[in-house]
């Protein structure tokens, strides 16, 4: 791990960094990933243990929750900026 | 009444019942220890303003002779789990001024059973961490020695059971976000087995560890909150029924120890003496302890970090400065993007997703991620296969008692470590309780038993034998 390829991730993630902070993540990271990269020694386990998972996934009608407009007025209040029943946003093209 | 240090929700439901005060005396009297506590602990971020207004309806309530398993009983919630039309931050800037604009399931239960809805407590940023020193909003102090943190990263809510601020609280686990910040107060904290309560409302963390679950000083009391709590909830596909785990073995009180893992590396003496305190005390208790053999166990800690910060690089990418929150201005949109979560999120939280979206991307998926979710299997496997044999799993719930704080700040590997006990649990979504085992000097300890899956009884039957409620 480097300052540059932290920059990188950092842009990948949206997040504004400096040089710095780069910089001693760098030396962080490979503390963690030095420990957590223990996993990756342990080969013995197949695909067919994810197959004897008990997880399935749950799935609903893509219908009506509730009736329309319940919630417009509250989650609007809270956006940083809107004009009428728009979030505002800067143009993007 | 001049303080709750002696009452527990059961007692203080009967006091209620018979008129020996009100639910306004009682909420009057948690409004007061904050105001003369909170300076120093800072454990509650804000009492909401109609606490006693609602206690007020909960006296009129207990009037009418209403009789519901919460009325009249104030409970703090932590910072992450919203309570319609107040501030939820998450202990994060970039919630700076959001108002929830509905209940989580969690509270709609506690308001249903007629519970206060007392105010909201600190936590470490989104829950990452285990001190509590990752909040914008300053640091929780531990009520037993304020040189010392409160655990995390439900510290808050820890720290305001354990001073007698409130006689309950909600926390969320994801890692051990409960049971350590309750072993470090010396209160009791359970984290229900993975579904057992609906996160619907509780702002995401690590969804696939993500509980929520409650503090308080006696498993009883954990015990009526949990029951409130617990239920499948159309909000949360991932909330279990009744029957998700049929029940395979009955109660034999047999306990099991992984050894090497109660032994390793980095747990203090006082830890190990006081564990095997407790061990004997199960023995005398009429329990068998035995040894189990659970080769994986020592990898739990590696998984959960990669998949708490795969998660969190995830479930975080919804903080863009345009939905809700604070926004910051950039030239452009991606600008804004930029801004807005370089300065809303701390140090630590920017520092998780980093890392997140490093084991996520091209080339390390594999190595990081992948053999995170293989290994979670692997330890699932191997734990549910033991509770085929014995009834529950003993360990400290902590490696040390509650370190000073800034102790751990600048090394944030050392500051995991600390929860090298309590992931295994998150890991196979086991139920897992943090019970007060003693002290060292002034600083409390813990014991954390852990059952099957949807064995929550088996901790509840042993908690209460254990603490002779």
């Amino acid at each position: 791990m480097n300052k540059e390829k932290v920059l990188n991730l950092a842009k990948l993630a949206r997040i504004e960094i400096g040089d710095e902070e780069a910089e001693s993540l760098s030396h962080e990271f490979d503390a963690i990933l030095g420990y957590v990269g223990e996993v990756r020694n342990v080969t013995n386990i197949g695909q067919s243990m994810f197959n004897e998972s008990m997880l399935h996934n749950v799935m609903r009608e893509d219908s009506q929750p509730h009736e329309s407009g319940r919630y417009t007025k509250k989650i609007l209040e809270q956006a940083p900026a809107r004009e009428g029943e728009y979030i505002k946003v800067k143009k993007i093209l | 009444m001049s303080d709750i240090s002696k009452l527990s929700v059961k007692s203080t439901r009967a006091a209620l019942k018979k008129k020996e005060f009100s639910a306004r005396e009682l909420t009057q009297t948690s409004i007061d220890a904050i105001k003369r506590k909170n300076t120093e602990i800072n454990a509650f971020l804000e009492v909401f303003d109609d606490a006693l207004e609602q206690a007020d309806g909960a006296d009129r309530r207990i009037a009418n002779g209403e009789n519901l398993p919460l009325l009249g009983i104030p409970i703090a919630i932590k910072d992450n789990i919203l309570v319609e039309g107040k501030s939820t931050t998450a202990g994060s800037k970039i919630l700076e001024g959001f108002i929830a604009p509905y209940d989580s399931t969690a509270v709609k239960k506690l308001k249903e059973a007629g519970a206060i809805i007392l105010g909201r407590t600190n936590m470490d940023e989104f829950a990452m961490g285990s001190s509590t020193e990752n909040s914008t909003y300053g640091v929780t102090r531990n009520p037993h020695d304020l040189s010392r943190v409160p655990g995390g990263s439900s510290g808050g809510s820890a720290a305001a059971v354990a001073a007698n601020l409130a006689l309950a609280a909600l926390g969320s686990d994801t890692g051990g976000s409960i049971r350590q910040p309750a072993a470090f107060c010396g209160v009791v904290g359970f984290k229900p087995t993975y579904g057992r309560v609906s996160r619907s409302g509780l702002i995401a963390y690590a969804s696939s560890l993500d509980q929520i679950g409650p503090f308080a000083k006696t498993v009883e009391d954990v015990e009526i909150i949990y029951d409130v709590l617990r239920g499948k909830d159309e909000l949360d596909s991932t909330t279990i029924s009744e029957d998700t785990y049929p029940i395979q073995k009955k109660f034999s009180r047999t306990i099991g120890i992984p050894r090497s893992f109660v032994e390793s590396e980095g747990v203090s003496k006082e830890v190990r003496e006081n564990f095997s305190q407790a061990l004997n005390k199960f023995e005398s208790l009429g329990y068998t302890v035995e040894d189990v053999d659970l080769p994986h166990l020592n990898y739990s800690l590696s998984a959960y970090y990669i998949i708490v910060t795969a998660e969190a690089s995830s479930n975080l990418a919804r903080f863009d400065g345009v939905k809700y929150g604070l926004h910051k201005d950039g030239r452009d949109v991606i600008e804004d993007y930029f801004k807005t979560r370089g300065e809303g999120f701390g140090k630590e939280v920017r520092r998780r997703i980093i890392l997140g979206t490093y084991v996520l991307s091209s080339g390390y998926y594999d190595e990081y991620y992948e053999s995170a979710l293989k290994m979670k299997r692997l330890i699932s496997k191997e734990l549910n296969e033991v509770f085929g044999e014995i009834d529950l799993i003993l360990t400290p719930t902590t490696p040390t008692t509650a370190f000073k704080l800034g102790e751990k700040t600048s090394d944030p590997l050392s500051m995991y470590l600390a929860d090298i006990f309590t992931v295994p649990a998150n890991i196979a979504g086991l139920p897992s309780i943090s019970l007060p085992s003693g002290l060292d000097g002034i600083l409390p300890l813990g014991i954390e038993l852990t059952a099957g899956l949807g064995r929550e009884d088996n901790l509840f039957i042993a908690g209460k034998e254990f603490l002779g409620e």
